[in-house]
C-alpha cells in the first residue's frame, strides 16, 4: 500500500461521501417534515445533470450549467411536488412508493424522449482540468477536491439554514409536531413546497457535480437512491446530521472496501479464495453495514427527537 | 374483510369469479393452439409464474402489512438455484425445486429477522436495500456470469414424471402450482395464524398485549413468503433458460407490488388480475410505442390516485351496485 493510493482512495471516498450526502439532505427532509418517502428523489439528481449537460452545450461553460441548471432542477422539483405528491400526503406509504415509481419511469422515458437513450458527456472545463501535487508522488485532481469543497459547503450552508434561520426553526418545528406548528398558523404545505423543491435542486447539484467524471445517463437517478436509502437509515430518517454522518461513512467504506478489501480479506484465508470473495463482499459491504446498524440500534446512529 | 352487511354473501362471488378465471386459464392452450398465436402461450405461462409471486408478496403486503420492496431477489434465488446446479451438470428437478425454496427461506429468515425489527418506512427501506445487496452480489459473481448472466442449457429433470420441455405440460405445471399457492395462501390467512398475521396488520401493539409474539408471526409469514416466491423463481429460471440479476434489480421488485396493488390487495384472486393485467397493458402499450414506460408511469400514479383497492375491488364494487339495482 503505497501513500498515494490510499489518499487517492481516500479523496474518492470523501468525494462519494459528499455526494450521497447532497442527495440524501432533501430525502431526509422531506420524509422528516412531511413523512413522505420519495423514490423519484434520484430522478432529480439526473435531471440536474442533464440540465446542467444542456446549457453547458448551450452557452459552452460548465459554470452557466451549474447556475442554470440548479432553478431549472428547483421547478422540475417545484412542479412535482404541485402536480403528483402534494394529493399523496394522506395517503400510506405503500401509495407513496407507488406513485414514485410511477414518477420514476416518467421521468425516465422522459429524459430518454428529450436527451435519447445514449449518456451525455460534459466536458470539464480547463481552469478545473488539472492537477495539484502537495508532494513529490502524490497527485489530485483538481475537480475531486471542488467536488468536495462544494459538498461541504453546501453542507455547512444547509446546516445553517437549519439551526440558524427562521425557515430552519420551522422546518424542525414541523418535524418534530406538524400539527402544532400548522395550529400555531404557518403554512405548512407551502413550507414542504419549498422543501421538496429545494431538496430536488440540492440531489440535482450533485448530479451536475459527477457528470463530467461519469456523464450524465438515464439509470444514474436509480442507483444512487438505493444506497441513499441506506444512508439515512444508517444515519436515522429525519435526520439532517444523521445523513451527513451516514454519507461520509458508507461513502469511505464502500471506496475503501472495492480497493483494499483483498488485501485485508489475504490476512485469514488463502490468496486465490480472497480475490474471488472480495468483490462480491466489497459491492455488499454498506448492506452489511446497515444490517449491522440495525441489528443495534433499529432507529438509526442519529434518530430525530421527538418522533 | 369488508365490514359491509353484505359481505357474507357476497363472500362466494370473488370466489365464482376467481374459480371462472382459474378454468379459463385451463382452457387457454388449446385455444392459442387453435388460433396458431404460440406466442402468447408465452405471456400466459410467464404470467401464470408472475402469478405465484405475486401471490406470496400478496400474503405479507396485503394480509400481514408488511410492504416488502425486495420481493424479487426472492425470483432471483430460486432461478439461480435452477442456474447454478445446472452450470455443474446437475439438472435434478426435485433438487432444484428444494434448494430453491429452502435458499429463499433461509435469505428470508435472516434479512426478515432483521428488517421486522423496523417498521413503515424504515422496512420498506431495508427490504429493498437488501434486495439490492443481492444484486450487486451476483453482479459480482464472475463465476456465474456476474453482470451477463448465466444460460441454463437444460431445464429442469422431472425423469418420467414431467417434460419440462413440453410447453402446454409446463404451462399446465404453473397453473397447478398456482392453484396449490392460491389454496395454501387463502387456507394460511382464514387460519388462527392467519388471524394474528392480519390482527398485527391492523394494530399490533393490541395483538402484543393479548399475548401473540407477533414478530414471530409475521417473520414466519415472510419467511413462507420467501419460499413461495423461491418456487416461482424456479419455475422462471426454466422458463427463460436464462438468469441474470437484472431479474433481481428493485425495479422488478416494484412492478410486483404494482402488480399485487393493481389486482386487489388482501384478496386471494387479486393477484392473478393484477399480473394479467399488468402483461396486457405491457404488451399493447409496448406494441404502440418504444416510450410506453411513459404512458405505463402515468398510469401507475393515476391508478394509486383514484382506484382505490384495484381490479378486486372494482368487480367487487361492479358486483354488489348490480345486486342493488336488482
Amino acid at each position: 500500500m503505497d501513500a498515494s493510493l490510499v489518499i487517492t482512495q481516500l479523496l474518492n471516498g470523501m468525494q462519494l461521501g459528499v455526494l450521497l450526502f447532497l442527495v440524501c439532505a432533501g430525502l431526509t427532509l422531506v420524509f422528516g417534515i412531511m413523512d413522505f418517502i420519495n423514490l423519484a428523489h434520484g430522478s432529480f439528481y439526473m435531471i440536474g445533470a442533464y440540465m446542467c449537460g444542456t446549457v453547458t452545450m448551450i452557452t459552452d461553460s460548465f459554470l452557466i450549467g451549474v447556475l442554470l441548471g440548479i432553478p431549472l432542477t428547483l421547478a422540475v422539483g417545484y412542479l412535482t411536488e404541485l402536480t403528483v405528491v402534494r394529493r399523496l400526503y394522506q395517503r400510506d406509504h405503500l401509495d407513496h412508493v407507488l406513485a414514485t415509481f410511477g414518477l420514476i419511469l416518467i421521468f425516465d422515458t422522459g429524459v430518454h424522449l428529450i436527451w435519447g437513450a445514449g449518456g451525455m458527456a460534459i466536458p470539464l472545463p480547463q481552469w478545473l482540468d488539472s492537477q495539484i501535487r502537495p508532494a513529490e508522488d502524490i497527485v489530485i485532481p483538481t475537480y475531486r477536491v471542488a467536488i468536495i469543497v462544494v459538498g461541504l459547503a453546501v453542507a455547512g450552508g444547509l446546516y445553517y439554514v437549519v439551526t440558524k434561520t427562521r425557515v430552519g426553526m420551522l422546518i424542525r418545528a414541523g418535524a418534530s409536531n406538524r400539527t402544532m406548528v400548522e395550529a400555531l398558523g404557518v403554512d405548512i404545505k407551502k413550507l414542504f413546497t419549498l422543501v421538496f423543491a429545494a431538496g430536488a435542486a440540492i440531489a440535482g447539484v450533485a448530479g451536475m457535480m459527477i457528470s463530467p467524471i461519469t456523464e450524465a445517463s438515464i439509470g444514474m437517478g436509480n442507483e444512487i437512491i438505493i444506497v441513499a436509502f441506506v444512508v439515512i437509515i444508517i444515519g436515522g430518517i429525519g435526520s439532517i446530521k444523521g445523513a451527513f454522518v451516514g454519507a461520509l461513512i458508507v461513502g469511505l467504506i464502500d471506496t475503501l472496501g472495492r480497493s483494499y478489501l483483498d488485501q485485508f480479506l489475504k490476512l485469514f484465508m488463502g490468496a486465490e479464495n480472497a480475490e474471488t470473495a472480495a468483490p462480491a463482499i466489497s459491492a455488499m459491504l454498506v448492506y452489511i453495514l446497515m444490517a449491522i446498524v440495525l441489528a443495534v440500534r433499529p432507529q438509526g446512529l442519529f434518530p430525530p427527537k421527538v418522533r | 374483510m369488508s365490514s359491509r352487511p353484505n359481505s357474507i354473501f357476497s363472500a362466494p362471488r370473488w370466489l365464482i369469479i376467481g374459480v371462472v378465471v382459474m378454468v379459463l386459464l385451463a382452457f387457454a392452450p388449446p385455444i392459442i393452439e387453435a388460433l396458431d398465436q404460440a406466442f402468447w402461450l408465452d405471456v400466459f405461462t410467464r404470467m401464470l409464474i408472475l402469478s405465484i409471486a405475486a401471490a406470496s408478496l400478496n400474503l405479507i403486503l396485503g394480509f400481514g402489512g408488511m410492504v416488502s420492496f425486495g420481493h424479487a431477489a426472492f425470483l432471483g434465488i430460486g432461478a439461480y438455484a435452477v442456474g447454478i446446479p445446472a452450470y455443474y451438470d446437475e439438472y435434478s428437478g426435485f433438487l432444484h425445486i428444494l434448494l430453491a425454496v429452502a435458499c429463499a427461506a433461509l435469505y428470508a429468515l435472516i434479512t426478515g429477522a432483521i428488517s421486522l425489527r423496523t417498521k413503515g418506512v424504515h422496512f420498506i427501506m431495508i427490504t429493498m436495500a437488501f434486495g439490492q445487496m443481492m444484486f450487486y452480489g451476483f453482479v459480482s459473481l464472475e463465476e456465474y456470469g456476474g453482470d451477463d448472466g448465466l444460460i441454463i442449457y437444460e431445464r429442469s429433470n422431472f425423469g418420467d414424471l414431467i417434460d419440462m420441455y413440453d410447453d402446454t405440460t409446463f404451462y399446465y405445471v404453473c397453473l397447478v402450482s398456482l392453484a396449490v399457492v392460491l389454496f395454501i395462501v387463502h387456507r394460511l390467512v382464514n387460519s388462527r395464524f392467519g388471524m394474528v398475521v392480519k390482527g398485527s396488520k391492523s394494530n399490533e401493539r393490541r395483538m402484543g398485549a393479548l399475548g401473540f409474539p407477533t414478530y414471530r408471526y409475521r417473520l414466519t409469514a415472510y419467511v413462507i413468503s420467501g419460499a413461495i416466491c423461491g418456487y416461482a423463481g424456479a419455475l422462471l429460471g426454466n422458463f427463460t433458460e436464462f438468469i441474470s440479476p437484472e431479474m433481481m434489480d428493485w425495479t422488478r421488485s416494484g412492478e410486483l407490488i404494482f402488480m399485487v396493488v393493481l389486482g386487489g390487495t388482501a384478496t386471494i384472486f387479486g393477484p392473478v388480475y393484477g399480473v394479467l393485467a399488468f402483461l396486457v397493458i405491457e404488451e399493447i402499450l409496448s406494441a404502440i410505442t418504444t416510450y410506453w414506460h411513459l404512458i405505463f408511469g402515468l398510469l401507475l400514479v393515476l391508478v394509486v390516485l383514484f382506484v382505490q383497492g384495484g381490479i378486486a375491488g372494482l368487480l367487487r364494487r361492479w358486483f354488489s351496485k348490480k345486486k342493488e339495482a336488482v
